[in-house]
């Protein structure tokens, strides 16, 4: 089932969690609401569902306009970021919960119910567990059981407050591709909260980036990673580095660093934002740039080598973040305390009066 | 790491076992004689004059009738304050309203003014000569000096404690549940049945088990309402002042054991319930 959102607004007495926005989603895709801490993902899910009310716009589930629909009808599965299992129940009996629930004309037979309970149970592969209560379960079983109680009633709409918060690296690993394998298995329309931007570009048919009650950019995850259109975005999705330059006669200075422009860039002021992996690392200025680091610290991060450098010389709000292949750092053999300078490859460039970047290419 | 925090513990003070033992040997003294001696007490002055004596005073005709009217006090009071009581735990902890501070605070008078007080209140609204008590006069209606006054009364006092155990529950457990019950399509009432009351369930007990203690045991607040008439609106512990002043001390301690007898299975259907808590808190 398809989801508008137009011009929905939340305010908590005084404060705006939400600014009028809008949102297009299509029936059986995958949306995930990316952005920081207190950024109204979860006032937006709530409203979804009915949990919260808006104050102004409306929302329709396929043609049904949905804005007035009391939560019990809008009939919507919905997963809880601590699962919000029941306590006293077993685990059979929370998955059979909305099943019990319904009015005796369209309830099952209990049989039925309890055939019902048991598939769903194979399908989050926990059925040797329904006889458990909550408490007997680990985080990542628990989380499964409030998929499969939201399941059960067969909503065409699926909407999970960041349904893997809780849980370690690796398990939240396997229940994301195990969720996206029921996604595209049942076909329902799911919207999901997270700030893990991993979580968001790996699940998400199209992601939404929300900052300050306000929907940033919705765009496919690729897109969203080669184009971004706001300097929060680049911030909130990159490892960027930025540098902040005073152009003057074909370079942008920082106290003693500089960098060329590239050719057919005008010259302003304004902040290039660089991503990690952008970069030559040298032991000498290079004829295009002239950004000496002194070498912090060295993290090995899976395939690759993270420097951390601290600016010499050129002002810079946080510290730099380079990443190179570990055949690239082993044949350099770079060293805490070390000076390194660095050129960067490819970048975006934000003007100071303009929101929207420009590619850079050198 | 647990040598050193060992040594260290010998250090804290009141470690001295002379103190330790001062102190819990003058905590246990206390006990026996404010609390378990004059327990004891009763008990043998109820039995002084022989236990045939002990259970034909608790027969007399007056005893009975204040046992009848306590247990109807209470089986009333109960009900009404348990039903309040969830009401008044459900509306604060579940709704923003304005006023729902100023309510919680309300909730506490019961608690903060003397029994008496409530007692004399109740007598100025719904006396004869009273606001509402005049008028009900007329419809022929006596609320006080009888029964349903001492019922009024008895709500009044014992209202706030069925709310008191509920809501740091309720708050505790936030309302998650409830949303969870409701989208999967539960109705009010199952939402109610099947969520809400098994997770309080235990709270809800206790509660109970406190309101009815305190139905049974008031003194202060019925005895200004219910005008004392014996046979008629005399509850137990009236009754146990009644017969003392009437120099019976052995029945006075005769129905005085009743509700010390209930005050015995309170504490241990409390501690019950404690230990219950605390097992489904461990699982939890
Ligand atoms: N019931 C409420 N009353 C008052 N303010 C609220 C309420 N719910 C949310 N807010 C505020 O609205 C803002 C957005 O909250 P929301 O829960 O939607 O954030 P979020 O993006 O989900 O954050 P997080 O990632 O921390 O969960 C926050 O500043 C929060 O303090
Ligand atoms: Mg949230």
């Amino acid at each position: 089932m398809s989801i508008l959102i137009e011009h929905i607004s939340k305010t908590f007495g005084q404060f705006q969690a939400l600014s009028p926005l809008s949102l297009d989603i299509q029936e059986g895709e995958m949306i995930g609401l990316l952005g920081p801490s207190g950024s109204g993902k979860t006032t937006l899910l709530r409203i979804i569902a009915g949990l919260e009310g808006a104050d102004t716009g409306r929302i329709q589930f396929g043609d049904r306009d949905v804005t007035n629909l009391h939560v019990r009808d809008r009939r919507v599965g919905f997963v809880f970021q601590n699962y919000a299992l029941f306590r006293h129940m077993t685990v059979a009996d929370n998955v059979a919960f909305g099943l019990d629930v319904l009015p005796r004309k369209e309830r099952p037979s209990p049989s039925e119910i309890k055939k019902r309970v048991m598939h769903l149970l194979d399908m989050v592969q926990l059925a040797h567990l329904a006889n458990r209560f909550p408490s007997q379960l680990s985080g990542g079983q628990k989380q499964r059981i409030a998929l499969a109680r939201a399941l059960a009633t067969q909503p065409e709409v699926l909407l999970l407050d960041e349904p893997f918060g809780a849980l370690d690296a690796k398990v939240r690993k396997e229940l994301r591709r195990w969720l996206r394998g029921l996604h595209e298995e049942l076909g329902f329309t799911s919207v999901f909260v997270t700030h893990d931007q991993e979580e968001a570009l790996e699940l998400s048919d199209r992601v939404v980036v929300m900052s300050n009650g306000y929907i940033e950019q919705v765009d496919k995850p690729g897109d969203l990673y080669a184009s971004p259109n706001s300097r929060f975005v680049f911030d909130f999705l990159g490892n960027a580095n930025v540098f902040e330059g005073k152009a003057d006669q074909g370079k942008w200075l920082n106290q003693q660093a500089s960098l060329q422009l590239p050719k057919g860039i005008e010259q302003q002021d304004g902040q290039l934002y660089v991503r990690s992996h952008e970069f030559f690392v040298s032991d000498a200025p290079t004829e295009q740039a002239n950004l000496p680091l002194k070498v912090v610290a060295i993290n090995p991060i899976g395939a690759e080598v993270r420097l951390e450098l601290s600016p010499i010389g050129w002002q810079s709000k946080d510290i730099w973040e380079i990443d190179l292949p570990h055949k690239a750092f082993d044949q350099h053999g770079y060293e805490k305390g070390q000076t390194v300078f660095v050129t960067p490859k490819a970048g975006y460039f934000f003007a100071d009066d303009l929101a929207q970047p420009t590619p850079l290419h050198w | 790491m647990s040598s050193k925090k060992q040594a260290s513990s010998q250090l804290r003070v009141g470690d001295n076992p002379l103190v330790k033992w001062l102190l819990v040997g003058l905590t246990l003294f206390l006990t026996a004689i404010l609390l378990v001696v004059p327990l004891i007490a009763i008990f043998q002055q109820a039995f002084v004059e022989g236990a045939a004596h002990y259970f034909n005073s608790l027969l007399e005709a007056d005893t009975l009738h204040a046992i009848g009217l306590t247990l109807l006090v209470a089986a009333l009071t109960v009900p009404v304050n348990l039903v309040f009581g969830v009401m008044l735990a459900w509306s604060v902890t579940r709704f923003e309203f304005p006023g729902r501070k100023l309510l919680m605070t309300l909730m506490d008078i019961p608690f903060a003014v003397s029994p008496v007080v409530a007692g004399l209140l109740y007598l100025l609204l719904y006396g004869n000569n009273g606001w509402i008590g005049a008028w009900l006069y007329e419809q022929d209606i006596q609320l006080m000096f009888a029964w349903p006054g001492i019922v009024m009364v008895t709500v009044f006092v014992t209202c706030p404690f069925v709310a008191r155990e509920l809501i740091p529950l309720m708050q505790q457990q936030g309302r998650e549940d409830e949303e969870a019950a409701v989208i999967l399509g539960a109705s009010g009432w199952q939402l109610f049945r099947r969520v809400t009351l098994p997770n309080i369930k235990w709270a809800l007990i206790y509660g109970v088990i406190l309101t009815n203690a305190r139905a049974v045991g008031e003194f202060g607040a019925v005895s200004v309402v219910s005008g004392n008439i014996r046979g008629e609106t005399n509850t137990l512990p009236l009754h146990v002042q009644l017969q003392y002043e009437d120099y019976q001390a052995a029945a006075a301690f005769a129905s005085a054991s009743l509700l010390a007898f209930i005050a015995l299975l309170t504490l241990l259907f409390k501690a019950f319930i404690e230990w219950r808590q605390e097992r489904q808190e461990a699982t939890l």
